[in-house]
């Protein structure tokens, strides 16, 4: 198969490719797309909730609908925009800096996607459907057991089928990064973001079990009468948030240490200087990684466990202010004397210290459990976690999509869009949320539809909807750039910032199917730099160049996908005809069906010759 | 390689298999004598006290040799792979633990 | 790096002779560390419903030593016999590999079998069902996902069998039959703790 065949091609030739792909880069590009489509979403689902917080006793939307809104802005944000972009980066990313060619389960990676894709439709297909899910993005029992409709359905059926799809993602990170190292990367030489890629992974293999677990505890109560939180046959809904939060602590974790990763890279590559204390930042990782399985609880403190077991989980959650104080002074240290230069990336990446430190503090505050019984539930809780979460997160997504957008589509994103887009979005932030700390602490409680006036509410609530109008007006701003760098950009070359450190900016920008031609040779940390200061221009060849090894192609990934989506209506509208089971055993086959397809037929892949090899230019 | 140097190893190769096998099937035979006296313990209808953790304990023991010699973990190269079904199993022991003291019944 | 899936004689390992059969190796390795989680969770979800029988029956009325001995000796023997095939296979023998994976899954068949047997036992004679109690939810969830990992497992090892049958052994199917018997360990593994918490601590207390 030649790879000249990649020249101009029809828009079905194109989309037919991105359908079977099980090329990396590609999929990490539909994970970015649509996990952008979904953080639009629950963008204006955000910005619904403001508008109706925007004075007291409003009624822009009916209190039903208030509550089908935090729900799905908060289980979109969480499961269908953040870490989907995350993962996107993941796949985009840490192939190219471990020096491989491919990751250790393409076709796994590529079904991965389409599960979560068709997860996250699924589930925002109940708006149409009769209502969205209405009890939270926690989803707690009974309230989840006994919402009516179908809308708790499909937030257990679209998480069911996202939540298989990361799982077999996290999977293929690690056996990546395990055995396909390229030649002298030791896993002390890993940059950063590959570590957080590693840790992130593991706990995605250990957490979403423990949620997988509680969707089908929720699922059979709900649709085939079991009663695990029903009290009247002695259920027990504590079991429902134990499982919930034993995913969701961690899931945070999930979130923010990829963010810690792409930050890792960016201001070393921008202060040029080496990331300080690279082996504390990896030993940190780890710690938080631990330390974020062992609290758990301290989302439950008001739940009555008991003295005893909320003092152990208050103390593990104020331990981890330690590790993530650890790498806040190794960003300081880094830039400490570095020539540091100032673009969009490094804006956001400057942002984010001082943005994240505030909601680590409220951390601490909260990890208190005598006085988080005053906190809970309160606006408190909600500046906090969208200071990690936007103030980490989200601005680290931001930041690693300036920093890579030119090895992903080979272009530099506009620098003063960017900027704009930075200062709107940052500006709007803290408007947005800094203030809801004290709306919190005056006493106004998270997920209720109205406040009433003279309560103190009033001028707080107007500065934190006019706040989220600034971000709205930042994320347009930042789409107009990526329309205009589409369409008017400049070929990116292989190391647009002249500062790049790790392998992904050792070849062309979009980097190739095949990655490296000849893998590289890796001689320590930051192998491109030392390249770079011992005077080469590009990597050394750590073997001679010959036929590349490439997997297939393959449609099933989205035939399976399809099948578990089209089974998800059979357990849904089970329950009110059974004649929906038609359906659910119909999708069943389609998806198992291609299942042994795939098994049973082999699949060799295909080889890049040596010849074609020689004719690409550098 | 020649023909006989490959038979040669093939036999060497063949020797430590056989011997790898005689270790599984006492192996196995130790997990059924296990086996048997869990039944055994709990049929005779020993005191609570001592039975449950006599049983658990002999589970976990199984276990293990299911692990190591079954799966293999003894063997050169698992070393990452222990450390995650370590990790699982730890986190498996936390959940269990919560499970079984704050669930607040 | 060639991508020959012919067996030669030097191979040591037939199942980890290839990059794609180490991968297989250790992706299986790590899934079953996230299984590992989602059976404690279903476990642990059993420890705390096994007492709430909301006027049910409990577990000392339903269970039975025999036939739980039995599907035990069922699922260890077959997990042996699954080692002997493995054996085999690391000295190239196809056919008796393909024996051994036989009695392998007859055993499971037969575990499984006396699995349906039990639960129709309880429903029909106790009238102990899923919906029946907290209790109830929580065994049938619990040792029916073991009873589905069980039938998953059957069907994987079937669908390789079959599969192979004419086509003898090679670098491209010893990986997937190697993870296959990891697999099946593991579901062993599970049952251990299946038999020794909910039948025999539930025959205790």
């Amino acid at each position: 198969m030649s790879i000249a065949s990649t020249q101009k091609k029809g828009f079905g030739a194109i989309l037919w490719d991105y359908l079977t792909t099980v090329d990396h880069k590609k999929i990490g590009n539909m994970y970015l797309a649509a996990g952008a489509f979904f953080f639009l979403l629950g963008g204006i689902e955000a910005l619904i909730i403001r508008i109706q917080l925007i004075k007291p006793e409003n009624d822009f939307i009916s209190a039903g609908l208030y509550n089908e809104m935090i729900t799905m802005h908060g289980t979109t944000m969480i499961f269908f925009a953040a870490m989907p972009m995350l993962l996107g980066f993941m796949n985009g990313v840490m192939p190219l800096q471990i020096g491989a060619r491919d990751v250790a389960f393409p076709f796994l990676n590529s079904l991965g996607f389409w599960l979560f894709l068709l997860g996250g439709i699924l589930m925002n297909l109940s708006w149409f459907f009769g209502g969205a899910p209405d009890a939270g993005w926690t989803g707690y029992a009974p309230l989840s057991t006994s919402s009516p409709g179908h809308g708790l359905d499909y937030y257990v059926m679209g998480l069911q089928l996202s939540g298989a799809g990361t799982l077999m993602g996290g999977i293929n990170f690690l056996v990546t990064i395990v055995t396909m190292r390229g030649p002298g990367m030791t896993y002390m030489r890993m940059p950063l973001f590959t570590w957080t890629t590693f840790v992130a992974s593991i706990l995605i293999l250990f957490a979403f079990p423990a949620l997988t677990v509680g969707l089908f505890l929720l699922q059979f109560d709900r649709m085939f009468g079991s009663a695990f939180f029903d009290v009247a046959l002695g259920g027990n809904s504590v079991i429902w948030q134990h499982l919930f939060w034993i995913f969701g602590h961690p899931e945070v974790y999930i979130l923010i240490l990829p963010a810690f990763g792409i930050f890792s890279e960016i201001i070393p590559t921008f202060s040029k200087k080496r990331l300080f204390g690279y082996s504390s930042m990896v030993f940190a990782t780890f710690l938080i990684a631990f330390l974020g399985f062992m609290v758990w609880a301290h989302h439950m403190f008001t739940v009555g466990l008991g003295p005893v077991a909320n003092s152990i989980f208050a103390v593990g959650t104020m331990a981890i202010a330690v590790p993530t104080g650890i790498k806040i002074f190794n960003w300081l240290a880094t830039m400490w004397g570095g020539s540091i230069k100032i673009n969009s990336a490094m804006l956001w990446a400057l942002g984010f210290i001082p943005s994240f430190t505030i909601g680590g503090m409220t951390g601490v505050m909260l990890g208190a459990s005598t006085a988080d019984f005053q906190y809970h539930d309160t606006y408190f809780v909600i500046a906090h976690f969208h200071y990690v979460i936007v103030g980490g997160v989200v601005f680290g997504i931001l930041a690693g999509l300036h920093y890579w957008w030119p090895k992903f589509f080979g272009k530099v994103l506009n620098e003063t869009m960017g900027k704009i887009a930075f200062w709107l979005f940052f500006i709007g932030f803290h408007l947005t949320f800094f203030i809801q700390h004290f709306l919190g602490l005056m006493g106004m409680p998270r997920r209720y539809w109205v406040f009433l006036e003279n309560q103190g509410l009033d001028t707080g609530n107007l500065i934190s909807t006019i706040g989220a109008f600034f971000m709205a007006a930042g994320s347009i701003v930042f789409i107009i750039n990526i329309i205009y760098t589409t369409a008017k950009g400049e070929k990116a070359a292989n190391d647009p910032w002249g500062t790049g450190r790790t392998l992904e900016w050792a070849i062309s920008s979009p980097a190739p199917e095949y990655n490296f031609k000849q893998l590289p040779l890796v001689r320590g940390l930051d192998p491109y730099w030392i390249e770079k200061m011992d005077g080469n221009t590009k990597m050394t060849p750590a073997e001679p160049l010959d036929d590349i090894h490439m997997p297939n192609g393959s449609i099933l990934p989205v035939v399976i996908s399809i099948g578990f989506f089209i089974a998800s209506f059979g357990f849904i509208y089970q329950v009110d005809n059974k004649s929906w089971l038609i359906v659910l055993f119909a999708g069943m086959v389609i998806a198992i069906g291609s299942m042994l397809i795939r098994s049973l037929k082999d699949d060799h892949g295909h080889h890049i010759h040596k010849e074609d090899l020689e004719k690409e230019a550098d | 390689m020649t023909g006989a140097n490959i038979n040669k190893i093939n036999s060497f190769k063949k020797q430590k298999q056989k011997e790898e096998m005689k270790h599984q099937v006492i192996t196995f035979a130790l997990m059924i004598i296990f086996t048997l006296v869990a039944f055994i313990a709990v049929g005779a209808g020993m005191n609570k006290t001592y039975v449950i953790p006599l049983i658990l304990i002999l589970a976990l023991v199984q276990v293990g040799f299911q692990f190591y010699y079954f799966m293999h973990m003894k063997d050169k190269g698992h070393e990452v792979i222990s450390s995650l079904i370590y990790g699982g199993i730890w986190i498996a022991a936390v959940t269990v633990l919560t499970f079984t003291t704050i669930i607040w019944w | 790096m060639s991508h020959d899936h012919s067996l030669s004689p030097e191979i040591h390992d037939p199942a980890k002779a290839t990059h794609e059969g180490k991968h297989k190796y250790l992706g299986l390795w790590f899934f079953l560390g996230g299984e590992t989680v989602l059976f404690a969770s279903f476990f642990a979800t059993y420890l705390a419903l096994r007492n709430s029988t909301a006027g049910g029956p409990s577990s000392q009325e339903l269970f039975g030593l025999e036939l739980v001995f039995v599907m035990t000796i069922l699922l260890l023997t077959s997990s042996l016999t699954s080692v002997y095939a493995i054996y085999h296979m690391k000295n190239h023998d196809f056919k008796k590999m393909q024996l051994w994976f036989g009695i392998t899954a007859l055993l499971g068949l037969g575990f499984l079998g006396f699995e349906i047997y039990e639960f129709t036992h309880y429903i029909t004679d106790y009238s102990f069902t899923f919906r029946s109690s907290a209790f109830g939810s929580a065994f049938y969830t619990l040792v029916g996902f073991h009873g589905g990992h069980v039938v998953f497992g059957l069907s994987w090892l079937t669908a390789l069998m079959v599969r192979n049958a004419k086509r003898g052994l090679s670098l491209y199917n010893a990986p997937k039959y190697n993870t296959f018997a990891i697999y099946w360990h593991f579901i062993d593994v599970v049952w251990v703790f299946i038999f020794t918490v909910v039948y025999l601590m539930g025959m205790v207390s």
